[in-house]
């Protein structure tokens, strides 16, 4: 799932959501303060930055073909960097689980480096600029939302946004994902591209095509999960209601 | 004698369940989970936690009431695990699967290489050496559940069957299709690397084995009671110096040796990740054997003698 939305399903961050819009938060040090503040306001600007030059390319050419092209460089950059809020996981000064975060940002380094960089003839499909938008607008959002709450000046239009917002965007940006996997099919079948056959001297095989096509599949059990999550959060976070969680 | 009074409540919901007057003071917990089944008899007393505290640790099944730190009118919080299923159970099926499916790849049974291939053989020594080890190892894990282990917890959630299966059965499967295609590619350095990696999976069986037999006769027959494993005269067993959790170094390095005897990548996979989840319980059983005993042999390492 490429959406960026997710926070965390284990309580802790759950309750730095919540501790994140109040403005309490664990003691972090100023260092770690201080950096991730910087990261999420270069993130912040970045995601702008490409929102602006989509919105420009736009209004110049009319036309969406040639828009991945102009802002490649750019999207390639900023959604790269985002490995390391894996990191920021990993050494504990963001509370949110490894896992989820890994899985995340995988999601969006699988679409950006394995999909659109690498399977050029779908660059100009429609259902990219869908998943572009969707991310954008999602990534303004949460790091905006990171970077007011990190100063404890939450404004209440930007937490509304956070939890609002993906309402729309998330299933558009699995639309736009899954339509571009889709239309990338034929040309990875025809190329057999990051495909390995038999025999070879490693005794292992791989299809890029169906590795697509099941993690096309993987979407329908995982997109609901991580929807319903936000729901149960936003519901939380917005209107204080006590949900009764599930234990494990 | 003063009998005790126990209520039940929902740890969640505090509504009350269940009330029992005239409990026995030396009354075990299991009792009470077996009292508290006879008006809840969905719930059999492998399902129940019962705390003190709804959001606290549940209890063991043999505390004695008298000892715990309640008044004669006991309050005592129920949690649902959910279904359970015996470990006994569950470590039969997710063990007889790869022993099956990898046979089904070995006899090339119909569906999976191809017409021509059905029911052929390997020409190759190795394919043939690689399911008896296979084979080898998980028969000697089914009898060891049978006739070794002595399980501390009778009973795991049921989903954990669906989990576990799911894992051993895939990755057997996924082997097991490479190992015995048609197609199959032997050892680079042929007989050598597979005399080399025979010796090391033989070796690691009997030591993984030894580390089984040594752990049961550190416990009696129907108890629960856990000590500090030491070396004994048989020289597999003197890893114990080293490490906490021996049988999973060796059943690493069977996995291991499988990997170079087969030079098979979802075989190295397959002991990568069983690598990482061994090295997880061990790093936790090791912190348990450090809490619970205060003069645990300072040397040892959970799982890699000095490293991990």
């Amino acid at each position: 799932m490429a959406s960026s939305e997710e926070d965390g399903t284990n309580g802790a961050s759950e309750a730095s959501d919540e501790k994140e819009a109040t403005g309490k938060r664990r003691r972090l040090g100023f260092l770690a303060t201080a950096w991730l503040t910087f990261y999420n306001i270069a993130m912040t600007a970045g995601w702008l930055v490409l929102a602006i030059a989509m919105v420009r390319f736009y209004m110049e050419k009319g036309t969406h073909r040639g828009l991945y092209k102009s802002i490649q460089k750019t999207l390639k950059f900023f959604q790269t960097f985002a490995l390391l809020e894996v990191v920021h996981c990993l050494i504990g000064i963001v509370p949110t689980s490894v896992l989820v975060t890994g899985v995340q940002v995988s999601s969006r380094i699988f679409m950006v480096w394995l999909i659109t960089h690498s399977i050029k003839p779908i660059q100009n499909e429609e259902s990219v600029v869908l998943f572009l938008v969707s991310w954008t607008v999602t990534e303004i959002t949460r790091y905006s939302f990171y970077t007011f709450s990190l100063l404890d000046h939450l404004p209440h239009f930007i937490k509304w946004a956070r939890y609002n917002f993906f309402i729309i965007l998330y299933p558009v940006g699995v639309a736009g994902e899954l339509l571009t996997i889709y239309a990338a099919l034929p040309y990875v079948k025809k190329s057999g591209m990051f495909s390995v056959r038999l025999p070879n001297k490693y005794n292992v095989s791989f299809d890029y095509y169906y590795f697509l096509l099941i993690t096309m599949a993987s979407y329908i059990p995982l997109f609901p999960q991580l929807y319903f999550h936000m729901l149960r959060q936003r519901r939380k976070v917005l209107h204080g209601e006590v949900i009764v969680e599930k234990d494990d | 004698m003063k009998h005790y009074e126990v209520e039940i409540r929902d740890a969640k919901t505090r509504e009350k369940l269940c009330f029992l007057d005239k409990v026995e003071p030396q009354a075990t917990i299991s009792e009470i989970k077996t009292l508290f089944t006879k008006t809840h008899p969905q719930w059999y007393p492998a399902r129940q936690s019962l705390r003190l505290d709804p959001k606290g640790k549940s209890l063991k099944d043999e505390d004695v009431l008298q000892k715990l730190p309640v008044g004669t009118t006991a309050t005592l919080y129920f949690r649902d695990l959910g279904a359970q299923i015996s470990w006994v159970t569950v470590f039969l099926t997710e063990y007889a699967g790869p022993l099956f499916i990898y046979l089904l790849f070995y006899f090339r049974v119909p569906f999976i290489y191809g017409r021509k291939y059905d029911f052929t053989s390997s020409r190759h020594t190795v394919v043939h050496l690689a399911c008896m080890c296979h084979s080898f190892h998980y028969i000697k894990r089914l009898l060891e559940t049978l006739f070794v282990h002595r399980f501390s917890h009778g009973t795991m959630p049921l989903r954990n069957i669906f989990k576990n299966c799911t894992y051993y059965w895939g990755f057997a499967a996924w082997m097991a299709y490479y190992i015995n295609h048609p197609l199959y590619t032997p050892p680079t350095y042929g007989v050598q690397q597979v005399k080399l990696a025979l010796a090391i999976f033989v070796i690691c069986q009997l030591g993984n084995f030894s580390i089984h037999m040594a752990l049961r006769d550190l416990r009696p027959a129907g108890s629960k009671t856990r000590k500090i494993p030491y070396p004994t005269k048989n020289p597999f067993t003197w890893l114990f110096l080293l490490v906490s959790c021996p049988n999973y170094t060796y059943e690493v390095g069977s996995w291991i040796g499988f990997a170079i005897m087969t030079q098979c990548v979802p075989v190295a996979l397959f002991s990568l990740v069983g690598f990482t989840q061994m090295t997880i319980w061990a790093k936790g059983k090791h912190r348990s054997y450090l809490k619970e005993f205060r003069d645990y042999p300072p040397l040892r390492m959970p799982i890699i003698p000095f490293l991990l």
